[in-house]
């Protein structure tokens, strides 16, 4: 091969030359052509493609919007109105924008349940976890930054409330609220240089994705079986088999889409946002999107103000510690009896957060949020640091295609199964 | 910086108004009698963030504070005769249930502090310059 050109095995000539001098399409036909992926994925695994699909909408709709809309207190509601009733399909980019963003968060929360299910955050995928909790982080601000931008009564309040935490930490906080602001109040800069983060934040989110999914190659996916790939047999290209798997999850999650944008295009929102914001008035209930309720409740659930942000910020930064705090050596919790029912009770704890957050912060619950923000962290810090000692698992199956295609076909693994290790016949 | 004059003589006894000042609401309540003795009977000790009410007023019986709870930023209720005032018949913020009684202060509730009192100047026995 000529010195400083990549020794490509593309046949096309025109796709060879640039592949000699950026070795994309040998890229791409490694990462996602022959890569070698574990044959026993379910649907669970399809939410991380799903997951990078949504964030090329958002990206998409949200530039398309942004030509159209005006980040000014005093135009910033009308230009929202103007592109649902003038601009030719503005309708539909901010109704797929919107929900898009409903969307994220389903599938963003699924995967990441896969994630806990499963054990993926285990070694060695350790830093390929971390990284997919820095890019929740990322999602979170880029959403409540995003949701500031129409200027309702909610945009407006949930802004004043959320950068208001910021006053808890001592001595400097109120400063920095102030300078966060750009002003005394939630005010115009405040709308400007939120737009201008909410533009950027998503190309955040892209570089970090490209580094989850570099960490990803590097020690191959999990599997429901939580035991690594023993060899060939055990795994089967990308292309074309997930491929194509991926391609049924994506025609699913258009359809649950599709539903959303043409059928419900405001259930998930709430209505006081097609009220313009007004510094003067604050409406009776005020709460965020429905993916932020489970952190609302447990910000709520502490008396105290400072205590309730900590709290609220350990709910997610305990995550990056989970690799350690689960001392299992075994991965996935089809293999972990006991674990398992105490993970599937977190999950519906989860659920009840959320409910109990678009509830007023009264009795009977607040006690309830205090409750479950108890069994939250209680499950994180306590449960799985002990079951990984106490808990007896089941044994584990020796390898991926012995359980996924039975003992004689994992030992041939060839076109005929049964043909290798034929029993004698039985005498009549 | 910005300042806010409010022509307060059309604020009739027991009657409260509401400006805005820096973007934010500020509530002139013009008290009464028995509000001012209430709030000048409670005892330091019950309160979280102990301030007598003669350290909060300028002048008798006008009581200006920043309409902004402590807790985490909405907006009390209690300016409009027909709001709750909460149990210490002051302002009652509705986001996280913090009560304020007739000087402001906070008496119930997570918010810490009590609603902050602006500087404000007597310009004449009728208006008063916030800021």
């Amino acid at each position: 091969m000529a010195l400083g050109l990549h020794d490509s095995q593309v046949s096309n000539p025109v796709l060879r030359w640039v592949d000699q001098r950026l070795p994309v399409v040998t890229m791409i036909q490694k990462e996602y052509g022959s890569f070698p992926t574990p044959r026993n994925f379910n649907y669970f695994w399809n939410f991380g493609a799903l997951a990078m699909i949504n964030l090329m909408i958002m990206i998409a709709t949200g530039i398309f919007l942004a030509m159209n809309y005006v980040p000014h207190t005093a135009l910033a509601f009308d230009s929202v109105e103007r592109i649902m009733r003038d601009v030719h399909f503005g309708w539909l980019l901010r109704y797929v924008h919107m929900n898009g963003a409903s969307m994220f968060f389903i599938v963003i929360y699924i995967h990441i349940w896969r994630g806990l299910y499963y054990g993926s955050y285990k070694a060695p995928r350790e830093l390929l976890w971390m990284l997919g909790v820095v890019i929740l982080l990322l999602l979170m601000a880029t959403a409540f930054l995003g949701y500031v931008l129409p200027w309702g009564q909610m945009s407006f309040w949930g802004a004043t409330v959320i950068t208001n935490l910021f006053s808890a930490i001592p001595f400097v906080g109120p400063t920095i609220v102030t300078y966060l602001w750009g002003a005394f109040s939630v005010d115009n800069p405040t709308l400007n240089r939120f737009f201008s983060l909410h533009y950027l934040m998503p190309f955040m989110i892209v570089g970090v994705v490209f580094l989850h999914v570099a960490a990803l190659h590097i020690t191959g996916s999990n599997n429901p079986l939580g035991i690594e790939p023993k060899g060939p047999q055990d795994t089967l290209p990308f292309h074309p088999y997930y491929t194509i798997k991926d391609s049924v999850g994506i025609v699913v999650y258009l359809a649950v889409f599709a539903g959303l944008v043409f059928f419900a295009p405001n259930y998930l929102g709430h209505a006081d946002n097609y009220i313009p914001a007004n510094p003067l008035v604050t409406p009776t209930h005020i709460v965020p999107e429905w993916y932020f309720l489970p952190f609302y409740a447990v910000l709520r659930a502490v008396p105290d103000k400072l205590g309730g942000v900590v709290l609220m910020g350990a709910a997610i930064i305990v995550l990056f510690f989970l690799p350690w705090l689960d001392t299992s050596k075994v991965r996935s919790l089809r293999f972990r009896p006991i674990t398992r029912v105490l993970f599937l009770l977190w999950t519906i704890n989860f659920f009840v957060l959320t409910w109990v957050g678009a509830k007023p912060a009264e009795q009977p619950y607040v006690l309830i949020s205090q409750i479950c923000t108890m069994f939250y962290f209680v499950y994180f810090l306590v449960v799985l640091p002990l079951m990984g000692r106490l808990e007896r698992p089941m044994p584990l199956p020796e390898s991926i295609a012995r359980a996924v295609l039975g003992a004689k076909a994992a030992l041939g693994a060839g076109p005929i199964p049964g043909a290798v290790a034929a029993k004698p016949m039985e005498k009549a | 910086m910005a300042s806010t004059e409010v022509d307060i003589s059309p604020i009739a006894v027991g009657q409260a108004v509401t400006v805005m000042w820096r973007g934010k609401p500020v509530f002139v309540r013009h008290r009464t009698a028995e509000e001012i003795t209430a709030a000048r009977a409670t005892p330091l000790g019950e309160l979280k963030d102990p301030a007598t009410d003669q350290s909060r007023v300028t002048r008798d019986p006008w009581l200006i504070v920043v309409g902004v709870c402590t807790h985490l930023g909405c907006v009390p209720l209690g300016q409009k005769s027909t709001d709750t005032r909460g149990d210490y018949s002051g302002w009652f913020c509705p986001c996280h249930g913090s009560h304020y009684d007739t000087s402001a202060r906070i008496r119930k509730g997570p918010a810490p502090t009590n609603l902050p009192v602006p500087e404000y100047t007597f310009l004449t026995d009728s208006s008063v310059r916030i800021g």
